[in-house]
């Protein structure tokens, strides 16, 4: 497996590569932290929790918006997000910054394979019928909205049904 | 401040600060952004059920759970201490369009014509809900990621696979709006 800078990461770890598999993000970290060292990551969860509701993301009349292509917002808050999150990650690799902790940041390359494209038309699919990614989910719950609770369930089944057949796909 | 906070805040604090996760979760400790992961993480840690994909450990994931927790209690205080009376600022266009489908109560993040308990047992709640959910859920994973994942974290990191992905989900989210949902709607 390589790096970005094409450098070799070994991943020894059996643990680290069954968890690398079709996902986004797998803990580098080798420190033992207690748990509330956790908590700073909800900490920051709540901060996106905000963002979601006041920026209206998690508004099921933004997502329909977005796909009849009659409102900019959408794609303004994921424009945004993506020239930020590229010049971060531009800056971060430039001067080879070490987290809070002192180890140094390390991105795993996606590599290709057919799922990008069957499995993102099948969420492209629900996204518009639900009005909610993942994140939105979560958010419109905490918004009140109590009966998003069965779509979330329908989303754990969706990924459970997914691990089952995942051998069987096309990838 | 408060008052600032209340409104609806534009697109581009919105974008920002949701770009901004990518840089604070890699300092805090390595964590590269992705939301739907937290579902399988919820399949490792509550019915793995012997499958090989959901068969590693799941603590080591933990802060993924820790971060959409985040999400949940940040939606809640929003709603309760920074609400904004006033509906959405929809487009026009989409609303004349909701309107003539049957979708006319736009007061809120969700149309109750849909979101409702009343519509669980019903052919809508059906296809909204499970179905919809379940959509979400099978492709997220499919595809190794949701909009967090490919659309911000995996464009950020400039990998071209996450662009395909990208362009996947908006093609399926367009294909639905424009020839299925109409259908659906009917129901």
């Amino acid at each position: 497996m390589k790096d970005d800078n094409n450098m070799e990461v070994p991943v020894t770890d059996s643990d680290l590569e069954k968890r690398l598999q079709d996902a986004v993000c797998v803990n580098e970290s080798h420190l033992q932290h207690p748990w509330w060292y956790n908590l700073k990551y909800l900490l920051w969860g709540v901060v996106f929790g905000m963002v979601f509701v006041k920026a209206e993301i998690i508004s099921w009349f933004r997502i329909q918006e977005m796909f009849r292509f009659e409102s900019f917002h959408m794609y303004g808050v994921i424009g945004t997000a993506v020239v930020v999150g590229v010049i971060s990650v531009q800056l971060i690799k430039r001067f080879k910054a070490r987290t809070i902790y002192g180890e140094t940041v390390v991105i795993h390359p996606k590599e290709f394979n057919k799922g990008q494209i069957y499995g993102g038309l099948t969420f492209g699919l629900g996204w518009a019928i639900t009005g909610a990614c993942p994140g939105p989910l979560f958010a419109q719950m905490g918004a009140g909205f109590g009966v998003v609770l069965i779509t979330f369930f329908s989303a754990v089944a969706g990924t459970w049904f997914y691990g089952l057949l995942r051998e069987k796909l096309p990838h | 401040m408060i008052e600032i906070l209340k409104q609806p805040w534009p697109w581009y604090v919105g974008g920002a600060l949701i770009g901004l996760t990518v840089p604070v979760l890699l300092l805090m400790g390595n964590k590269t952004f992705g939301v739907s992961s937290s579902l399988r993480h919820i399949c490792a840690a509550c019915v793995p059920a012997g499958i090989p994909f959901f068969s590693y450990d799941w603590r080591k994931e933990i802060w993924n759970l820790f971060f959409v927790a985040g999400v949940l209690i940040g939606a809640f205080l929003t709603v309760h201490f920074l609400s904004d009376p006033d509906p959405i600022a929809l487009a026009d266009s989409t609303r004349t369009y909701l309107e003539s489908q049957g979708i006319t109560d736009t007061t809120q993040l969700l149309p109750s014509e849909i979101f409702s308990w009343e519509q669980v047992f019903t052919v809508r709640g059906l296809i909204f809900f499970v179905l919809g959910g379940f959509l979400v859920g099978f492709g997220t994973r499919y595809a190794g990621g949701c909009t967090s994942g490919h659309a911000i974290m995996g464009l950020s990191n400039l990998q071209w696979p996450s662009l395909v992905a990208t362009v996947s989900f908006m093609v399926g989210g367009i294909i639905m709006t424009w020839l299925i949902l109409p259908y659906l709607l009917t129901l």
